[in-house]
This record gives C-alpha cells, structure tokens and sequence, in this order.
C-alpha cells in the first residue's frame, strides 16, 4: 500500500550556507520506525535527483520522532548569492512530504496509517 | 536565588513585530527579556549604515523597543538582553542613554560588550597565521580580502554574564550567538559553573527554541496549522527554568499562537546540522538527549539535555561584496501559462546571448509551477497563471544593468496573455555575501562597560 509522508509526518527546514537541513517529524510515535526504516539517505537523493547538486546526510533523533536530513548543494549557492525563491530553503520540507513510501497492507492496518489518495 | 528565571523573547530577527516586547514585558511577569536582531547577512547591512555615518551600525528599531519597555525595565526590574549592537555597540547605548534622558527614565545601567569586531585586526590575523578559510569551500580570506565589509566573531555567554554582575540592567552586545542571550541570565542568576556542561547545554537549548520567536509557539507551524488560534494576536514565547536546567516553554495567558510538543519540535529540528554536536563557544549541546513532554495547557517541559566541552575555536562571520544581481519577472495567464513562459524563457536567453551578456549565473524559475518543489510537483495541470521569475547574477555591474531592460519588451514582442509587469524594470542589488570562518578562541578579547 502506498503512503505519502504529508499524512504521517510534519516537517521544517532551514538553511546554513548553501545546505538546506529538512526535519521530518513522525505525526505519531508509533510511525517513527516506519520513517527511519523507509526515509533512507538513497531514497532522498533519488526523491531530490535534478534538484541538489551534493550528498545527502542523515541523523536520527528517536528522542523527538524526528530524522534531520542535510541536503547539500540545495540552494544555488545559498544565502545571499542565491537567484532562487526558496533561497533560505524554507520550503524544502514541503517538497520531502511529498515522497510516497510501500508499506505491506498487514503492516499499514497495525499502524494505522492512512493510504495515499 | 530565584526558584524560577522567567527569559522571554521579543524579537526574532530585525524587522520582527515591533510590539512584540512590549507584549512580552506587559502580558504577564517575566524576569528578562531577550532580542535577538542578528541575522547572517545583518552585521554587512549594519556596517554600510557605520560608513555612511559613525554614529550608526545598530539596530535602531531596538531603541524603539526600550522605549516602549523602560517602565517594565526601571519599574519592575526587568532586565534586557539584547544583541542589537551591531557593528557598533556603543553608539547603540549612547542612543539608549539619549532615550532615556530624552523620557527621563531613572535607574537605567546599560551593560555593553565589546570586542567581537575584528575587521580592523584582519590583516594583521592573516600575517600572523590565521587563513580564516571559509568553513564549507576550504578557501582562504586572502581571496577576498580587497571586498571584505565586516568581520565578527560569534561571542560566547561570558561577558554578558560579567555585564550583569556589574548590575546592568539593559545588555547590549555585538555578534553575539543568538542562544547566549538567553543562557548567560541563567548562568548569573543560579551561578552555573562554566563547566557544568549539562547546565550550560540545558541553556542553550532554551535559547534555540525561543531565539526565533514566534516560530516557536504557532508560527511558521506547518503541524495541524489551521487549528492554530488567533495567530494574529500570537504569543511570543517564553521559558521558565529552575536551577537543574529543566524548564517550561510557554507563552502569556490570552494570547494567540500555540506551545505544543509538535510546534517546539519543528522549532528544535530548523536549521540544525548534526544534533549530537550544536556547537557555542561556550558548550557543545548534544539535541539527542531532549526529552519532551506536554506539561498542561500551552506548556512543553524539557529535560534530560547533555553537554560536552567547546572547541577551542570561535566562529567569524565575514561580510564580503561579490558582485551584482538582478531579478525580474512577468505573469502569463491560462491557456498553457506554463508553455508561454517557457517560450519566453527561451527569447530572453536568446537576446542576452545576442547582447553578448555574459554573468556568473542565470536562474529561470516558474513560479505556480515549479519554483519551489521543481519537477516533484508534477506537470499534469494547467494553472491559471505561471509567473515567470528571471534572475541573473554577475561581477559586471554594467552587464546586469542591461539585462534589466530586457524584460519589459517581452510585453509587446513575446508570447500573449501576459501581464504583471506593473512594478518596472527590476532593480540592480549589490550582492554582500557570507563567508563563515573558524578563528582560535585566544585571539578573540571581549570587553565590558557598564554606563549609567
């Protein structure tokens, strides 16, 4: 069964130089394992192909049910030298919640996750 | 000692809501109240104003602000902590000494720190070893020197602690980090060793969460934002913290916004790096180790923080000039809004190339279409208009200058349905860029007067 991450995580992201940092926020602590196992470094550099130009990090933080992704090379050189709207990379969270992830359907009824429209 | 140190925020960044002190010091007891102004770009803003006139290189809305807050600061012993100093604190504290004698507040002792500012020793550094290389490409200073605008390093809760001792009541500092405005109260107030890492960290964490503002406590929440109450009336937060380094984010009563486990975590997670080492000059806080929990009504508790020792290093921020940019847009309406922007996209770049314009960068956007999520919004609709949004960015000032003019033809003899092209021919802006830097903690000498 597919499931969109905007239905079962909350996200924020911010700049440092030109890395946009995106922290993904499991809704409920339940889901958490689900976004450590499913939301892979891979995954994300494949879901952000043609839009970063660097690698992709990540850290988990069990503690707050959240993973901070570090996308480097995302803002057009970033800061001030940037020609992008989103040159502060304020709004690459969004952008991540729209990732779909497989969940098998006997899994997905456990956790009660709601299923991609 | 206090059991309690109430430390609000009432300034985000410069140009947040210039009521919010004011609301902070009114809406409830609180024992400090903290402004953060500084941004990355800030300080080279800040010292073009220094230039052009001496007495300037602060931020001048903060004079403003103790202006609407003195009675709370000569009335109730509420104290202010605020880097608003700029590249030129003193001048910052000499406007509010002017103030106060102007409204003729009583019991005003204005601590200032200084020392941060390191643009007039660069060369010397540099002779002496230090390459200042720029902490995400490895270059050194020295390639940029001749455009260098500012230089300041990131200072740590010491001689803000050491301004309060001296019985300040209003801290002005320079490039202090945002976080030790709101830890160096708590330090003087429950006397935290400078060693006693797990406190320090507890303080900084504090300090990340309200140092924002209202990103904290309903704004910028994407979490179930539109139950978000009364954001138009939303509370600034605040953090009430006992001497074990645990403490309660929470905001005024009858105030908009929201303080949840969900709003302080999106707040904790913005602009973090790696969350086992957040580096200050004066702690390394290791985010791992937050414990959240609900705690009533618009109340987060947080514990359980670790810290370990700093480097010995202090981060600088240089301002440097790199050249000139150029962004300009037009608006095309349905049918395939998004192909007559793309078409116009195409005959721009062509007549630059004909114009034999050559810059450092040139950015098409599509904004409505692709601007911010770029090929993951996906091309299956037809919007009912796409801005396209044309930037350019170059050491030719001449060259940027052209293109500007380039834009408002397409009106005429480009693709049709076009509008939104009432604001004119875009404007040239000189681009001041950022370069950080890591400098030994030895060189850098701080500096504090306490002036009544």
């Amino acid at each position: 069964m597919k499931v969109r991450l905007v239905d079962i995580a909350h996200a924020r992201s911010g700049d440092k130089g030109d890395t946009a940092n995106v922290g993904l926020i499991a809704l409920k602590p339940e889901w958490y394992g689900l976004l450590e196992r499913e939301v892979t470094c891979a995954r994300v550099t494949q879901h952000f192909s043609g839009m970063i130009d660097g690698e992709v990090e990540r850290y988990e933080l069990p503690n707050l049910m959240a993973l901070n992704f570090l996308l480097h090379g995302a803002l057009d050189g970033g800061g001030t030298l940037s020609l992008k709207t989103d040159a502060q990379g304020k709004v690459y969270s969004t952008a991540l919640l729209r990732m779909t992830i497989e969940v098998a359907a006997e899994e997905a009824a456990q956790l009660g996750l709601p299923e991609a429209r | 000692m206090k059991k309690v140190v109430r430390v609000a925020a009432g300034q985000g960044f410069w140009g947040d809501d210039l009521d919010a002190p004011r609301r902070q010091v009114e809406g409830g007891e609180i024992d400090y109240l903290m402004l953060d102004y500084l941004a990355e770009v800030t300080m080279s803003i800040l010292q073009k104003q220094k230039e052009r006139d001496p007495s300037l290189g602060y931020a001048r809305d903060f004079v403003g602000a103790m202006e609407s807050v003195m009675p709370a600061v000569t009335g109730r012993d509420v104290k202010v902590i605020a880097n608003a100093g700029g590249v030129n604190p003193l001048a910052c504290a000499a406007a509010v000494k002017a103030l106060a004698g102007k409204i003729g507040a009583a019991g005003l002792r204005i601590g200032v720190v200084t020392g941060d500012d390191l643009l007039g020793d660069l060369d010397k550094l540099m002779e002496f070893g230090h390459p200042l290389a720029n902490m995400e490409t490895g270059e050194p200073l020295s390639k940029v020197r001749d455009r260098v605008l500012s230089a300041n390093a990131y200072i740590g809760s010491e001689p803000i602690v050491e301004a309060l001792q001296g019985g300040a009541n209003v801290v002005i500092t320079g490039r202090s980090t945002d976080t030790a405005l709101t830890m160096a109260p708590l330090r003087y107030e429950f006397g935290w060793g400078t060693e006693s890492w797990d406190l320090l960290a507890a303080g900084i964490v504090a300090g990340h969460i309200i140092e924002c503002g209202a990103q904290c406590s309903g704004g910028n929440c994407l979490h179930d934002w539109r139950s978000i109450p009364d954001l138009a009336n939303v509370g600034y937060p605040l953090v009430e913290v006992k001497v074990d380094g645990t403490f309660v984010v929470t905001k005024h009563a009858h105030t908009g916004g929201r303080v949840s486990v969900p709003t302080v975590t999106e707040q904790l997670v913005y602009e973090m790096g790696d969350p086992h080492s957040y580096i200050t000059p004066d702690v390394i806080a290791d985010f791992t180790s937050i414990r959240l929990a609900a705690d009533g009504e618009n109340r987060v508790r947080v514990s359980g923080i670790k810290g370990k020792p700093p480097t010995d290093k202090l981060k600088v921020s240089i301002a440097y000039r790199a050249g000139f940019k150029a962004v300009g847009s037009l608006v095309y309406a349905w049918p395939d809004a998004l192909d007559k922007a793309r078409h116009a996209d195409s005959i721009l770049r062509q007549r630059l190339e004909r114009l034999g314009l050559r810059f450092d960068q040139i950015l098409t956007e599509f904004v409505g279409a692709s601007a911010t999520h770029g090929p993951l919004a996906g091309t299956d609709f037809d919007p009912p208009e796409v801005q396209l949004r044309f930037g350019v960015r170059g050491d030719d000032r001449a060259a940027v200058e052209r293109f500007t003019r380039e834009i408002a033809p397409l009106v005429l003899n480009g693709p049709p349905s076009v509008t939104g092209f009432a604001g004119g021919r875009p404007k040239v802006e000189e681009i001041v860029a950022y370069w950080p830097a890591l400098i030994d903690k030895g060189v850098v000498r701080t500096r504090v007067e306490v002036i009544s």
